[in-house]
């Protein structure tokens, strides 16, 4: 019995080893020879799933000598519920645009020292106009990654141009059609058709915007998130609302799919880094920003997270046909229609209260 | 007829398993499917519609990242949650049902909270406990609960009522007579517990077990909101961002499972032997 | 030392981690920022579309214990005839899938009804977003929560209670009719609780499989909703968990009523 047991154990081992080494690594050294000092102790993240590359972490602490504990999750909100919780133990985490500008406002999060951040010039300055929009002059924040909205369609099921959104309402792709299951995203696509701001503080523009979503129901094949990427890589659906990046490998999968930011403008939004004032490794913090900001690691970043880079450096050590790609790297002509999301404050409660109606098709 | 209605019978037995393992077979034979795709930038997507060619690779990448930490935490949690919450479920369940009527309808009803209650509610709950726990502990100057003791109690709450439902049926069929005549014959209460009452009611227990086990293995959402660590549902619903890798599940899974079968079958072996030896003894019997 | 007393270390415990938590769940459906307000609460409680989606999310759980059952007494039925150590290790075996990732399972159920069957059936769409598919996934789901109980029980039913309803002339079906199926009763409201109280919340599988349709928005949606916004509304959420409460603390009262009425 032991010997069966040991057995299986040793093949399954076996089997991950010669898996192991059939995979090379690529060019992990710093683009500036920076030098890190031993600093040690713990360093506590809180990320998305999967948002990192893990060869960088492994890396990081060796040079530093920090041991590094990283958490996931899968939405902002669970952020906000662990940033809040009277026992946060963070030192860094990855929230998003309008939940960064809600940190800032709530005094969550603490000043990033730039002297320890050198490599924050690798930024580029084509970021900053939006960047400021949540967190003036990067006080608190340093962009991570970035991307967005659109329209993923698939070339033989749809023979006109895509340019607006009013396609996703036409009556001919019934059955089709696949909407964003969130409450900002969607909201936001019905307020631009209807030519409205996605950050309004207007209750009848949501009011409106929120009846044409339920007009639209009865045309929806689904609304969903990551699930959206299967449906159309597969030919099974004609026209979704998507991120950039998912946009973008979902195009490579499948050469019939293209991607479009309607006229009306769309979104752009940012995962920015941040530390929070319950950080108590605040140096090895800045360390880690300043690391994943290196110019050839955050290029090593890009390639496993298949996300935008907002890092110039990274960018050009990139391979040219990603770079050229619209979707990954957008020209300032189809950004100049898009805007970042805010934090409504007390206005959120609208937004949820016509997302529920939605979903119930309830409401006046 | 007879043997119609027989086989008819295991059919349907291995058409219901069917059912309940196809996801887990789809997920084994996408374990080894080839996911890099060479022309393009990057094989980071996980796609579980498209068979591109086998491979092993899969099994290679498993344990970077969080993964491996992730699942040494999950076996950990679920080994020793679901033996506490079988011993704690059982006693309470022993307990429950001498009890009087209102007494274990009250306590039944709270019982069932954990069962009834959303995941998100339990776990919503749970972090505010812990967190007023530990704001408590730093007053006193006193250290504060960690992750594995916060997803420990999590984890042996929500199970243990698993537990008590699945023992208390059993124990309402169980006969007291049992009980008092091991006592009338000498036994202490304890060792008529064990001796008597136990084993009577061990496959309850059993099952109670197994859904302890199954509870924990299988929780995402309160061990989210309870800790900090991921265990390994908590890590591979967070990757569904980049897709999830099957290899995952089957690493676990296949482990588990082989170990099941090398026990069951020695037993299953083990009592068939006996009933051949049983048989022989008659047969010589039955000769002299 | 009485029996009773073994239950006390789990009292101390269920006290501690199950009945202390909900106090905050109370707390918190009565509170706005730690004052006294019961504005969210009576508005919760007075909005129509919270007590719709309860009434579908119990008609969803209805269904899919009624198939649950339908499908779970048979094999539960079958494993009670069959040698004792064998039927063990099958009824264990109903188990097993469950060890496998919930998440990654239904990851597995939309291949399977998006690309598999309909490729099988010649279908050119896809299976997820109807009704029965999401049945059929809740259905999965909750099984061998029904079977095992219900193995439980039949299993230990006194066999000579059986023959003896042969002996005096009972067929097959009157049989099964009138003294197997009461004698399972215990076993039935057990697998009843097991599927039917966990159901009702059930929320991840609907919005999964059904593609985000609105008809699959059920209870379990609208209190994740309510607490993760990146306001959350804890006064809003507890309080439909409170409702929820409520209702499944009536159906196991009546629940109970039917197990004792049968004991009798």
């Amino acid at each position: 019995m032991k010997k069966i047991i040991a057995l299986v154990l040793a093949s399954v081992m076996l089997l991950a080893f010669a898996a192991c080494s059939s995979r090379e690594k690529g060019d992990y050294s710093f683009a500036d020879g920076d030098q890190y000092e031993e600093i040690g102790g713990e360093l506590n993240i809180l990320n998305w799933g999967e948002y990192i590359d893990p060869e960088l972490i492994t890396l990081f602490e060796n040079e530093t000598g920090v041991k590094v504990n990283y958490s996931e999750l899968t939405s902002n909100e669970e952020m906000l519920i662990k940033l809040r919780s009277a026992d946060c133990i963070y030192d860094l985490c990855f929230p998003s645009d309008y939940i960064i500008e809600q940190l800032i406002a709530e005094d969550m999060v603490l000043p990033l020292d730039y002297s320890k951040i050198p490599n924050a010039k690798n930024i580029s300055e084509r970021m900053k106009e939006f960047t400021n929009v949540f967190d003036p002059g990067a006080k608190y924040s340093l962009p991570y990654m970035w991307g967005t909205v659109g329209i993923l369609y698939n070339t033989t099921m749809v023979d006109e141009e895509v340019d607006s959104w009013d396609i996703l309402w036409d009556e001919k792709y019934t059955g089709q059609i696949w909407q964003y299951d969130s409450v900002r995203d969607a909201i936001a696509v019905s307020l631009l058709r209807l030519g409205y701001d996605i950050n309004t503080r207007n209750e009848a523009e949501v009011e409106e915007a929120k009846d044409e979503l339920i007009k639209q129901i009865p045309l929806l094949q689904g609304k969903g998130t990551d699930n959206i990427r299967d449906f159309m890589i597969n030919d099974k659906a004609a026209l979704a609302v998507l991120y950039s990046g998912d946009a973008l490998y979902c195009c490579d999968e499948n050469e019939n799919l293209a991607y479009a930011v309607p006229k009306e403008g769309s979104n752009v939004w940012f995962d920015n880094v941040v530390i929070p004032k319950t950080a108590k490794n605040v140096e090895a913090a800045h360390a880690f920003i300043n690391f994943i900001n290196d110019a050839n690691l955050a290029a090593r970043n890009t390639e496993f997270i298949y996300y935008s880079t907002p890092n110039q450096g990274a960018i050009d050590r990139l391979d040219a046909e990603l770079v050229e790609d619209e979707i990954f790297n957008p020209s300032d002509e189809v950004l100049s229609r898009c805007s970042v999301f805010h934090d409504l404050g007390s206005f959120a409660e609208v937004f949820n209260k016509a997302w529920i109606e939605y979903n119930t098709r309830s409401g006046k | 007829m007879k043997k119609a209605t027989k086989s008819l019978k295991y059919v349907y037995l291995a058409l219901m398993l069917f059912f309940l393992y196809l996801p887990i077979l789809y997920l084994i034979v996408f374990s080894f499917n080839d996911f890099y795709n060479p022309s393009k930038h990057k094989d980071v997507f996980i796609n579980l519609s498209k068979w591109n060619g086998f491979t092993l690779n899969n099994y290679g990448t498993l344990f970077k990242g969080a993964a491996g930490e992730a699942l040494l935490l999950t076996l950990e949690i679920a080994g020793i949650s679901s033996v506490v919450a079988t011993v704690l479920g059982t006693a309470a369940a022993i307990g429950i049902n001498s009890m009087r009527k209102r007494t274990r309808t009250a306590i039944l009803n709270v019982s069932q909270l954990p069962m009834v209650n959303p995941d998100l509610v339990t776990g919503i709950t749970f972090m505010m406990l812990f967190a007023f726990i530990n704001s408590i502990l730093i007053k006193m100057g006193l250290d504060q609960i960690g992750d594995f003791i916060k997803l420990l109690i999590a984890h042996i709450s929500f199970s243990v009522p698993y537990v008590i439902f699945s023992v208390l049926p059993r124990l309402k069929q169980s006969s007291d007579m049992l009980y008092e005549a091991a006592m009338d014959l000498g036994c202490s209460p304890m060792q008529a517990l064990l001796k008597v009452v136990i084993p009577d009611i061990m496959p309850g227990i059993a099952s109670g077990f197994v859904m302890a086990l199954t509870m924990s293995l299988d929780d995402f959402v309160v061990s989210w909101f309870v800790a900090n660590s991921p265990v390994l549902s908590v890590h591979i619903y967070s990757s569904a961002r980049m897709g999830v890798n099957p290899a995952l599940a089957t690493v676990i899974f296949i482990p588990l499972v082989t170990l099941l079968l090398i026990v069951n079958l020695r037993r299953i072996a083990r009592e068939r032997e006996y009933e051949i030896q049983n048989k022989k003894v008659k047969l010589k019997d039955k000769a002299q | 030392m009485k029996r009773r007393a073994f239950a006390y270390p789990y009292i101390v415990w269920m006290i501690l981690f199950i009945a202390v938590p909900m106090l905050f769940i109370f707390y918190y459906a009565v509170t706005i920022s730690g004052k006294l307000d019961l504005s969210v609460f009576w508005d919760t409680l007075k909005n129509p579309v919270n007590w719709k989606l309860l009434l579908d999310s119990i008609v969803m759980s209805l269904k899919t214990t009624g198939i649950c059952l339908l499908l779970g007494y048979p094999i539960a039925y079958i494993l009670s005839n069959m040698k004792k150590s064998v039927a063990g290790f099958i009824s264990v075996l109903f188990f097993v899938p469950m060890w496998m990732n919930f998440v990654l399972r239904t990851y597995a159920w939309q291949a399977i009804l998006n690309y598999v069957l309909p490729s099988i059936f010649g279908s050119k769409g896809t299976f997820t977003g109807t009704e029965w598919a999401v049945l059929l996934v809740l259905v999965y789901d909750y099984l061998p929560f029904m079977v095992l109980p219900l193995y439980n029980t039949l299993s230990k039913l006194d066999k000579s209670l059986l023959e003896a309803s042969r002996d005096l002339g009972a067929n097959g079906v009157q049989t099964f009719g009138r003294v197997i199926l009461p004698l399972s009763v215990p076993g039935i409201v057990s697998g009843i609780t097991m599927v039917f109280i966990p159901a009702i919340t059930a929320f991840t599988v609907p919005v999964m499989i059904g593609n985000g349709n609105p008809d699959f928005f059920l209870y379990g949606n609208i209190i994740e909703i309510a607490f993760k916004q990146p306001t959350p509304n804890y006064a809003g959420g507890s309080t439909l968990s409170i409702i929820l409460l409520i209702s499944v603390f009536v159906s196991s009262l009546i629940m109970n009523r039917f197990d004792k009425e049968q004991i009798q």
